[in-house]
């Protein structure tokens, strides 16, 4: 038996093309960002390499700058332009309803006004504070009213969805919630949750303090705030990858999802597990090392959902492979699409990851962490993560995703599938580099071409490895975007009716205890427990917040 | 949920645990800790933050002080950007206890090749203890990111 993963009736789904624009529309601002993010990654993998490009780029002042453009740009633009737009998409898909058009053009609107302003605020110069803006780090008010922005449009896509989940759920009382509108809903729930920490500490502290309203900061309060979202946050990149990876996937290799409950569980485990930013600060003072401890246990609990999502989509890709004709232990492997760039992307996308798993666990491990915390050993695990588990995935995603929402049939596939490669060996040999040269002590954020102590061994072999890894990436983006250019403006005009979706294999049952998976209420409150029985007793120890340190834009 | 996936599940719980395990006996039994506390400074109403940090022991006199047989403190400040004392000589074997601050923005402070690796948070003093156990020069590195000349942000640890 099985079991669609959306809500069906007997009509075919089309979004109303207003809002198809729209949802186009936020993807490409992601992509421009993605662009110029790119662009400054190539300059910060051949610095690694000793080479300084900076004085060479058009209005851009230091490596810092650069630095802090790629970060802003790739992981905070990039990846919320395409969560909003992404999963406006799978929910609307998974209800068979339409959005709310109003609110889709208003988090677009809010979100380029955003990334306008930050933009503004880095390239002039005023900005060079990196992703992380650690104050007191002072950076102009555009900056942080930029950001601001930015958070705000994800908090009106989530207005958007839990309406339309609300409308659903009206019409469809008793019922399960499809799968694939659940897990959408659930990445959108998380993330308001996980936002939180860094609007107070934005919008009550940094902004204010920027203004001249108040005279300085808490710097460890607004550390603190800021790790409580910015561990979170990267699920937040992450999640809308699991949502192709357990409802499309499958289906794009011609396998099924086995269990609906078991995804409905990963993604509540990351919703419940929002309070392990500490892990964040090992290294810091004014923290309990028995704190710490509870939050690597916390952290390594984390571990879990991952770990079932390698066992259930590779199970459903076993699936697909045994469908297609694969035998014997590992046949159905070869026996995948790999000559589709969307499935190839995204299986490469996989492997990558594993590799980032591993090394974050041991960036989790509580004194282990000492030998490699702020080296460059980091930078080469969340580039196998967020870098290519995410990126390379969103890439994927994209080859199936812009020819639906263009009704034009992709450009280049082989060109895409190059693409793919490339940027997956590039990212192999990047990450190799990179995290040897942390274990020889490399230090990240820091601009290698100019320091002015000899190169300690084994830096200039991590950094050469870093440079030519760095370098494949980049060509492997830059293929992506004649790809995603071509389409657009010279794709043969088609007709695709719908997006890629899988069925479960195993229904969601209708009755018993498991149905309370679905009453989001209990689940938000459990996870509002854990985050003040960890965070409560230190943000009580900083209220009222005692704002000594006055700030620096010696950037 | 299928048998597998329940035996997956638990088995991945299972070397999960195990892991945490080793960590905390790391932690328990073998004396490897996370830097640690050692106190704050607050500025007096209208102080500037560094003119507080200069007047509290010990960074009223920064530097290398013995504090017993074999074991030292070292009172390092940390700014924009230098460390200071940028050189710090001990012998072959000594028992080093360094107590750092910041006196202007976040620094970091890390010796490669040690399990010396800590932040220094305007405000706070970080503390951590490391017997240098082989003579050496040892790298000293800024290692989190603190405006425009970073890079320039180092100093040595030498050891007789």
């Amino acid at each position: 038996m099985s079991t669609p993963i959306v809500y069906e009736p007997d009509r075919a789904f089309a979004l109303p093309a207003n809002q198809r624009r729209l949802i186009s529309l936020m993807l490409y601002l992601g992509f421009a960002a993605l662009a110029v993010g790119v662009v400054n990654g190539l300059a910060q993998a051949l610095n690694y390499a000793d080479i300084d490009v900076f004085r060479y780029f058009p209005g851009l002042h230091t490596y810092y700058e650069g630095l802090t453009v790629h970060g802003v740009f790739n992981v905070i633009v990039l990846t919320f332009a395409f969560a909003n737009g992404f999963v406006s998409l799978t929910t609307a898909r998974g209800l068979n309803r339409p959005l709310n058009g109003g609110l889709l053009w208003a988090a677009f609107v809010t979100l380029l006004a955003g990334a306008a302003l930050a933009a503004g605020a880095i390239l002039s110069g005023h900005a060079s504070v990196l992703y992380t803006f650690y104050a007191p780090l002072e950076a102009h008010w555009t900056f942080y009213l930029g950001l601001t922005l930015i958070v705000v449009s994800t908090w009106l896509t989530s207005a958007n969805l839990f309406l339309s989940l609300s409308r659903w759920r009206r019409e469809h009382r008793g019922e399960r919630i499809p799968l694939l509108a659940y897990i959408s809903v659930v990445t959108f729930i998380f993330w308001d949750i996980a936002s939180v920490g860094v609007a107070a500490d934005v919008v009550l502290m940094l902004l204010p303090w920027s203004l001249g309203i108040l005279s300085g900061v808490d710097p460890m309060l607004s550390r603190t705030l800021f790790w409580f979202t910015g561990h979170p946050i990267v699920y937040f990149w992450l999640l809308p990858v699991y949502v192709s990876w357990y409802a499309m996937i499958p289906r794009q290799v011609s396998g099924s999802l086995f269990s609906d409950t078991a995804v409905r569980i990963v993604f509540l485990m990351f919703l419940c597990i929002i309070p392990i930013g500490l892990h964040h600060q090992y290294a810091d003072p004014g923290i309990s090392p028995g704190l710490k401890f509870v939050v690597a246990g916390l952290t390594f609990v984390v571990f879990l959902p991952s770990l079932l999502t390698a066992f259930s989509v590779m199970y459903a890709l076993e699936i697909g492979g045994r469908r297609r004709g694969g035998s014997g232990l590992l046949g159905w492997i070869f026996t995948l699409p790999w000559g589709e760039p969307s499935v190839a992307a995204q299986i490469l996308a996989m492997l990558a990851f594993m590799l980032g798993g591993i090394t974050g666990l041991i960036n989790a491990s509580y004194s282990i962490n000492l030998d490699i915390h702020n080296t460059a050993f980091v930078p080469g695990h969340f580039h196998l993560t967020v870098g290519s588990a995410v990126a390379l995935s969103y890439m994927g995603i994209t080859y199936w995703l812009v020819p639906y929402l263009e009704q034009k049939r992709l450009w280049g596939k082989r060109i895409a599938l190059a693409q793919a490669w490339c940027y997956f060996v590039g990212v192999l040999i990047f990450a190799r580099g990179l995290i040897s040269g942390g274990l020889a002590g490399m230090p990240r954020r820091t601009a290698i071409s100019l320091i002015d102590y000899p190169l300690p061994p084994g830096w200039r072999e991590a950094g050469i490895l870093t440079g030519v890894g760095g370098t494949l990436m980049f060509i492997g983006a830059v293929l992506f975007f004649v790809v995603l250019a071509m389409t657009v403006l010279f794709g043969e005009p088609t007709e695709i009716a719908d997006i890629p979706f899988t069925d479960t294999i195993e229904p969601p049952p209708a009755s018993g205890w498991l149905v309370n998976l679905d009453r989001f209420g209990y689940w938000v409150a459990a996870t509002i427990v854990l985050c003040v029985l960890i965070y409560g007793p230190i943000i009580y120890h900083h209220i009222p917040p005692e704002l000594y340190s006055s700030g620096s834009t010696n950037y | 949920m299928e048998r597998y996936e329940r035996i997956f599940f638990w088995f991945s719980a299972a070397v999960l645990g195990l892991l945490l395990c080793c960590l905390a006996y790391i932690t328990l039994f073998m004396d490897i800790h996370l830097p640690g506390h050692g106190g704050r400074i607050m500025p007096k109403d209208g102080q500037p933050l560094a003119t507080a940090v200069l007047v509290t022991p010990p960074f009223n006199h920064p530097g290398i002080h013995e504090i017993g047989p074999g074991r030292y403190e070292a009172a390092v400040l940390a700014m924009q950007w230098i460390f200071f004392p940028r050189k710090i000589e001990v012998p072959a074997g000594s028992e080093v206890t360094f107590r750092v601050t910041s006196t202007d923005v976040i620094h970091g402070f890390f010796i490669p090749g040690t399990r010396v690796n800590m932040m220094a948070v305007p405000g706070y003093v970080t503390v951590e203890t490391y017997r240098f156990r082989h003579p050496g020069n040892y790298l000293l590195l800024c290692h989190e990111y603190c405006g425009r000349q970073h890079q320039t942000m180092w100093g040595e640890v030498i050891v007789k």
